[in-house]
């Protein structure tokens, strides 16, 4: 091997290696301290902040003598103020969560991870705790100052206040979380006296330290390393979403102000390297590389470089949100023009439909009908044909009523067992085993359809009835 | 290996080959070393908790667990709250006939359901799943009865068993003539219009009426239900032939029917039996 092809072999590897050093990998080694700047973005954050408001105080609105909202697992009863959903209705859940899902979709591919940077708890919290340190320890500079320096009193007392205020919320975030699922009030009763179940305490614990560790420590490592939906929303996005975007047409190349230099001299683009917009990153990724995974799209670098665009007297929106066609300017579709848009809001408004449908159409009763198998039919004395059913009634209503059931079906058709009322109670499923006989004769052919009728009515007068079909089984 | 590190300030370990293969030192991130850790501090505390290691040396087994954890102490633990719960279930039945359990709606419900395990091990074998009987075997689903379909008759039948007698009249009593005439009066159902019915005997048993006699066991003629239903291929005609051919239990004849209900007085509690009895009552046919 000649000298020369050493050295170009040498410096192919040195590159190789090069390029590895430049790869930033965030994995927490150190901790990322984002620097808070106001403006039109931050406080835009803080209102979807707020919105975790609800979170925290829905569980103590009430309904008449109980909780508005409540997810009553023991008794499986999902309560939303006037209506109450059994796990029978439970597939408007399904297109509950079908609505959930498609709106994140089609959030993420006109405008970009929205639910990652202003609504996802990890996101909120985050916020909240770094709040919450900067408010204690003073800016990144001295918060990064004051973890290096020797533990002493005064480092001590500030870390212990935040350490606690960081598990306060944690436990507040565990006992809002299992307030959705038991009475409120009770649940705070239960606490000061020392006498919550295993679930609940053992439920606020894992909520006290999933919050205090995710939200104090892992913060943007969840977003990076943990989260499916980070990645999953990345593939959302395409070409004509809009995202906080670096407009590099006008910013590169970027260089530092010299100063007394005239602006007419400059030959540079209009990013100053300032550094600010990775300064405030609350996941530490410059957005000035382009789009990427790290990215949660939470626009506060719009706001840091707006402000320094306004300092050095240029225009603002250096870093804004744009579509990478609308930036290398090509033409783009409106919304409303583009199919990905118009297939989202589709089944976004089935799903709403559905579920419309769905709590409107809440029956008072609703009967099932199960046909005995072992045996089909049973030959009576007199010739005629029996079956056997098991009618299951369940009751939606908040009170319990008597339901008469009857049935239709072959000619000389007899119920039996059904003489008195089925005492059907609240929110439970009430079966009631009966037989029905139809002469022989009259069954033309081995299978006849059967309708049963179940009928009554409320305290206060009110009727309400539910049917079922059924079949009548014969021999051939 | 090279004596001074030629790429300092590069986080390798020294370890360099042919000029400048190295190893780089990426350690993985923190957080992930602590779930490391803690997952094998899990793993020791859950062997101090529970029992782990089997075969210990010196015979003793295994290693016990401080908590003295066993899954058959969970096991038992479960039965004994389900036992607890059907406890009062159970109590009140010890102390009511199974006729007042009947009239006990909520009672009723739940000797029909605890009770379905006793008919699937005691009573399925022959009777069926759903009481549908089989070949040689009575439906208890239906609305006929030879010994009563009352509640303490079907207490009583589980009870004592039962066996019922027909003697065989082929040969010297009946021609075959007459087993034919009987045997199509009996599927049309008209036996009583039959003169050999009263003048062979038969209402001796099967009563004026042809109806049966309870107390005896014997068979309704007159109704569509047949005791003794065909099989292999024979008519409903042949089945009855050769009923009254040969007999039901009949000790002179090899060929007699075979019609025994075993009595489970000394093999079921006296509350097993009143709970099956509810159960069969309930089945459909109970009158």
């Amino acid at each position: 091997m000649s000298d020369n092809q050493q050295t170009k072999r040498d410096a192919a590897i040195d590159a190789l290696y090069e390029e590895a050093a430049h790869w930033e990998l965030n994995t927490g080694g150190e901790t990322i301290h984002a620097k808070r700047m106001p403006g039109r973005w931050r406080t835009r954050k803080w209102w979807a902040d707020a919105f975790w408001l609800i979170f925290f105080f829905g569980p103590y609105l009430r309904w008449g003598d109980r909780q508005a909202v409540l997810f009553d697992i023991p008794n499986r009863q999902f309560h939303l103020f006037g209506v109450t959903v059994l796990p029978q209705d439970i597939w408007m859940l399904a297109l509950l969560l079908l609505f959930f899902a498609i709106l994140l979709a089609v959030v993420t591919a006109v405008v970009g991870r929205v639910w990652c940077g202003f609504f996802c708890f990890q996101t909120v919290w985050t916020d909240l705790f770094t709040w919450i340190e900067e408010k204690l320890e003073g800016p990144p500079a001295k918060r990064r100052k004051l973890d290096k320096a020797p533990m002493d009193f005064h480092k001590f007392r500030i870390k212990l206040i935040k350490h606690l205020l960081w598990l306060l919320i944690g436990f507040l975030t565990g006992v809002s979380f299992v307030a959705w699922f038991t009475d409120a009030y009770q649940l705070w009763y239960d606490i000061f006296t020392l006498n919550l179940s295993v679930v609940a305490a053992s439920t606020i614990a894992l909520f006290t330290a999933g919050t205090y560790g995710l939200a104090g420590f892992m913060r943007e490592q969840v977003c990076f390393w943990l989260c499916p939906y980070a990645r999953i929303q990345g593939v959302m996005v395409d070409n004509t979403t809009a995202v906080p975007t670096y407009d590099f047409h006008r910013g590169e190349p970027r260089g530092r102000i010299k100063k007394g230099q005239k602006d007419q001299n400059r030959k540079l683009g209009d990013c100053v390297d300032c550094g600010q917009c990775v300064a405030v990153c609350p996941t530490g990724v410059d957005i000035r590389h382009g789009q990427q995974e790290g990215c949660i799209m939470c626009a506060l670098c719009i706001d840091a470089c707006d402000a320094v665009m306004e300092k050095v007297g240029r225009p603002t929106g250096l870093i804004r949100y744009e579509s990478l066609d609308e930036l290398n300017g090509k033409e783009t579709r409106p919304i409303y023009m583009r199919p990905r848009v118009w297939i989202y809001t589709a089944v976004l408004t089935l799903a709403l439909a559905g579920i419309g449908y769905g709590l409107l159409s809440i029956d008072a009763i609703e009967i099932k009908v199960l046909h005995a198998r072992q045996p089909l039919y049973v030959m009576q004395s007199d010739g005629s044909v029996q079956n056997k059913y098991t009618i299951k009634i369940l009751n939606k209503l908040d009170q319990d009523v008597d339901v008469k059931i009857s049935a239709t079906g072959p000619k000389g058709l007899v119920l039996v067992g059904a003489d008195k009322p089925v005492y059907a109670k609240r929110s439970k499923v009430t079966p009631r085993t009966l037989f029905v006989r139809v002469p022989r004769q009259n069954l033309t052919s081995e299978t006849v359809p059967i309708v049963f009728h179940a009928t009554g009515r409320t305290r206060d007068g009110k009727q309400f009835a539910s049917e079922r079909e059924s079949v009548f089984i014969g021999p051939r | 290996m090279a004596d001074k590190n030629p790429f300092p300030g590069e986080n390798n370990t020294g370890h360099i080959w042919d000029d400048n293969l190295r190893e780089l030192n990426n350690p993985p991130p923190r957080w992930w070393m602590i779930a490391f850790w803690v997952s094998i501090l899990w793993w020791i505390a859950y062997g101090i908790i529970y029992p782990m290691w089997p075969a210990l040396p010196g015979g003793t087994g295994f290693t016990k667990g401080v908590t003295g954890w066993t899954a058959m102490k969970e096991y038992k633990e479960g039965v004994a709250e389900v036992q607890e719960v059907r406890a009062p279930f159970e109590k009140k039945i010890a102390s009511m006939s199974a006729a007042d359990i009947l009239k006990d709606e909520g009672l009723a419900e739940y000797t029909v359901a605890s009770a379905k395990v006793l008919f699937g091990d005691n009573c399925a074998a022959c009777h069926g799943s759903g009481g549908q009987g089989g070949p040689g075997f009575p439906v208890l689903a239906d609305d006929d009865w030879l010994y009563g379909g009352d509640i303490n008759t079907i207490v009583q039948t589980i009870t004592m068993g039962r066996k019922g007698m027909m003697p065989a009249k082929g040969g010297a009593e009946l021609s075959a003539e007459e087993i034919d005439s009987l045997a199509k009066s009996i599927v049309a159902g008209k036996v009583t219009e039959n003169p050999l019915f009263v003048a062979k005997g038969c209402i001796g048993c099967h009563g004026p009426d042809g109806k049966g006699m309870k107390p005896l066991g014997s068979a309704n003629l007159t109704d569509q239900i047949f005791r003794f239903v065909p099989v292999n291929g024979e008519t409903q005609l042949d089945s009855v032939k050769y009923t009254i051919t040969h007999g039901v239990n009949f000790p002179g004849d090899p060929k007699s029917r075979v019609a025994e209900m075993p009595s489970f007085g000394d093999r079921l509690s006296e509350n097993d039996i009143k709970k099956l009895a509810v159960y069969v009552y309930k089945l459909g046919g109970g009158q």
